[in-house]
C-alpha cells in the first residue's frame, strides 16, 4: 500500500470508543458484511448514511479507545471506508487498522484541516494531503510498512508460513 | 543497561540483543487466547493466511464466556464453532459449567505466571499483570498470526511507574487505586505505556484486588498494568502454575516516562461518572444517583475478594424496592466457594439474583442490559455510553463495598453510611 485517496468524512469529539462504533450486542455477528450496518450505531447513525466509497474518516484524539473488537474495522471496511486520519489513536484499534490493511495514520495538523468532503491522500510512508496542501506524517516502523505492503497481517502472515517457517 | 520490568520480559521473548521503548519486536507468546466473540473471527483470518494448525496446542487456551450461556441462535453457533475447532486443533478448551470469565479462569486454572507473555484476544487481557506477566490485549487478526506462527508485533512501551504508599483506609479496594490512576492520567494518559505499581501500597493489596488494578489498565490506554511478583504471588501460584517462573523488578536506574506516587490513606471510595472511566468522583461527591440496578462482577472484580465485601453490607439487609441486583461470581469455582461460605444464600435473602459465571451484561450482551434512563452502579470496568444497553443508560463504575451499599440504599451512598 502506498496511496491512499478519499473525501473527508468527520467525525466529531475526542476519546471516541469502540462501544459506541460497534455496541457489544452486535459481536455475535461473523460476518464482515452484517457487520456494515451496525456502524457508528451508538454515537451517531446517520453518519452510516454519509459513509460512501471511498470515505476517509478524519478523526480527534484517543479516537477508538477500548474493547479489542476488530469488528469496528471490519465494519469500517464493509462500508468502503479506506482510511482513518485522526489527532492519536488508542492502541488496538490502531494496530487493527494496520493488520487489516485499512490505512490510518496519526497527523494532527491534517486532521485539524480536513473538513467534510475535502479530498484526502494518505501515503503510508508519511505524509497526508488535504485540498492538496500536504503535512507531514511521522514514518512507520519497517515493519509497519511491510506488513501495509503485504496489504496487512493475513497476507503477511502468510507468506512467512510459506517462507521461513513453512 | 538498566531496563524496566516490562522491557526485560519483552528482551527475554525476542531475537533483539536490546530492546528500548519505541523500538518494534517480534514477541513469543507464552499463551494464546481467545473467546466466544474474538475467536471465530480470528479463525477465519487464520484460514485466510493458509495456517491449518497452532503453533502449539498446549499453550492456546479458548473460553466461552461472553454469550454464555448462549442468548439465541447466532451466540450459540459461535460457541459451538468455538468447540468445534478447539477440538479439532487440540486445544485447551473452556465451556459452559466448566470455565468462567477468561481472565478471572485463566489466573485461577495457573495459566498464568510472572514473566510470561500473554496474547489474549479480549482488551482486559492487561489483567494478567496482576501477576507479573505481560498480558496484552490484542484483535482478532493478531490473536490469528498468534496462533499461526506464535507470536505478534508489538512496539516496546514506555513505563509509568505508581508508588502506591500509605494504607487504605475503610472501604477503598485496589479499584479505587486504578480509578484514582485513570482520573489522574486520564482515558489517553497511559497510551504506548504500561502502568507499573510498586512501593508498600501494592505490596499490600492482595492478589484479587491487584486484579482489579491491572484489569483497568487499558481504560488509561495501557498496553497493561503490572506488579513485580512477590510471595502473595508465590503463594497464590504455588499449587497452580502450569509452568516454571522467576521474577524479576525494574532497575532502580531504569528510565521511566513518568512517576507517580498515589497515597493510599488519602483515598475514598471513588466512582467513574458517566460516560467515561476516566471521570472519577469520590462517592460522598456524585450524588445525587437514583440506582435502578447493581451489577457486581466481571473479569476481576467476580472474586471471592469482591463477594465477600458485598455480602457483608448485603447480610440482613434488603435491596431496595426501586432496585435491582445482579451478582456475577467470576468463575465455577468462585460460585462454588461463594455458595460454600453461604454468600450466595445472603445475596438471594436480600433479594438479589445471583447469575452463573459469564460476561453478560458488562458489556452489553446478555443478563442484565438497561432501558432508556436507567442507572446502573456496577463494579464492571467501562462507562462509555450504551455500554450495559441503551445509550441513554448511565453507568457508574465504583467497588463491591459502595456497589452493595447503592442496592441497599436505591441510591449512590458512601457505605460507611450503611455499614
Amino acid at each position: 500500500m502506498t496511496r491512499v485517496e478519499g473525501v473527508a468524512l468527520v467525525v466529531p469529539g475526542d476519546d471516541v470508543d469502540t462501544d459506541v462504533m460497534y455496541p457489544g450486542a452486535y459481536l455475535n455477528v461473523e460476518d464482515p458484511a452484517q457487520m456494515a450496518q451496525y456502524l457508528f450505531e451508538g454515537f451517531d447513525p446517520s453518519l452510516r448514511e454519509r459513509v460512501v466509497d471511498g470515505t476517509i474518516l478524519v478523526v480527534g484524539s484517543n479516537f477508538g479507545i477500548g474493547s479489542s473488537r476488530e469488528h469496528v474495522p471490519l465494519a469500517m471496511q464493509g462500508s468502503g471506508i479506506r482510511g482513518v486520519v485522526g489527532r492519536s489513536f488508542a492502541r488496538i484499534f490502531y494496530r487493527n487498522c494496520i493488520n487489516l490493511g485499512l490505512a490510518i495514520v496519526a497527523c494532527p495538523a491534517a486532521a485539524d484541516a480536513a473538513r467534510d468532503g475535502s479530498r484526502i491522500a494518505i501515503e503510508t510512508s508519511g505524509t497526508v494531503e488535504v485540498d492538496g496542501v500536504e503535512f507531514a506524517a511521522p514514518a512507520s516502523p519497517p515493519l509497519v510498512l511491510e506488513l501495509g505492503a503485504a496489504g496487512g497481517l493475513v497476507g503477511w502472515t502468510a507468506s512467512q508460513l510459506i517462507g521461513p517457517r513453512g | 543497561m538498566a531496563h524496566t520490568l516490562v522491557e526485560k520480559i519483552l528482551l527475554a521473548h525476542c531475537d533483539a540483543d536490546d530492546v528500548r521503548p519505541g523500538d518494534v519486536v517480534t514477541v513469543r507468546c507464552d499463551v494464546v487466547m481467545a473467546n466466544d466473540v474474538s475467536g471465530p473471527v480470528a479463525f477465519r483470518a487464520m484460514e485466510k493466511m493458509g495456517a491449518k494448525r497452532v503453533f502449539d496446542p498446549s499453550r492456546v487456551v479458548m473460553v466461552a464466556d461472553h454469550f454464555m450461556p448462549a442468548k439465541d441462535v447466532k451466540s450459540a453457533e459461535l460457541q459451538a464453532r468455538l468447540k468445534h475447532w478447539s477440538d479439532e486443533q487440540g486445544v485447551t478448551f473452556y465451556g459452559q459449567g466448566r470455565g468462567g470469565i477468561e481472565h478471572t479462569l485463566l489466573c485461577e486454572e495457573g495459566w498464568i505466571v510472572p514473566g510470561a507473555v500473554i496474547a489474549g484476544g479480549d482488551s482486559h487481557t492487561c489483567t494478567y499483570g496482576a501477576l507479573g506477566a505481560f498480558g496484552t490485549g490484542l484483535g482478532s487478526t493478531d490473536i490469528a498470526s498468534c496462533l499461526a506462527l506464535g507470536s505478534f508485533w508489538q512496539a516496546v512501551p514506555d513505563t509509568i511507574q505508581v508508588e502506591l504508599t500509605g494504607e487504605t483506609g475503610p472501604f477503598v479496594t485496589g479499584k479505587d487505586v486504578i480509578l484514582a490512576v485513570i482520573g489522574e492520567i486520564g482515558v489517553g494518559g497511559g497510551t504506548n505505556a504500561v502502568l507499573e505499581f510498586v512501593g508498600p501500597g501494592a505490596e499490600a493489596l492482595s492478589v484479587d484486588e491487584r486484579l482489579a488494578v491491572a484489569n483497568m489498565a487499558v481504560e488509561a490506554g495501557s498496553e497493561t498494568g503490572i506488579f513485580p511478583a512477590d510471595a502473595k504471588v508465590e503463594h497464590y501460584l504455588a499449587d497452580r502454575a502450569r509452568a516454571a517462573w522467576s521474577t524479576e523488578r525494574s532497575d532502580t536506574d531504569a528510565s521511566f516516562r513518568q512517576r507517580l506516587e498515589l497515597d493510599l490513606s488519602a483515598l475514598e471510595p471513588l466512582v467513574a461518572l458517566p460516560h467515561l472511566p476516566g471521570n472519577v468522583k469520590p462517592v460522598s461527591e456524585a450524588g445525587p444517583v437514583q440506582v435502578d440496578q447493581v451489577y457486581i462482577g466481571n473479569c476481576a472484580n467476580g472474586t471471592m475478594t469482591d463477594l465477600r465485601q458485598a455480602a457483608s453490607i448485603l447480610v440482613g439487609r434488603r435491596v431496595h424496592p426501586r432496585t435491582r441486583a445482579i451478582v456475577v461470581p467470576a468463575t465455577q469455582a468462585i460460585w462454588r466457594e461463594a455458595a460454600d461460605e453461604g454468600l450466595l444464600d445472603q445475596f438471594v435473602e436480600a433479594g438479589a439474583i445471583v447469575s452463573t459465571p459469564t460476561c453478560g451484561a458488562c458489556f452489553g450482551g446478555s443478563n442484565g442490559i438497561l432501558a432508556a434512563g436507567e442507572n446502573a452502579v456496577a463494579t464492571t470496568n467501562r462507562n462509555f455510553r450504551g455500554r450495559m444497553g441503551s445509550p441513554e443508560a448511565g453507568v457508574y463504575l465504583a467497588n463491591a463495598w459502595v456497589a452493595a451499599a447503592a442496592a441497599v440504599a436505591g441510591e449512590l451512598v458512601h457505605p460507611g453510611t450503611i455499614a
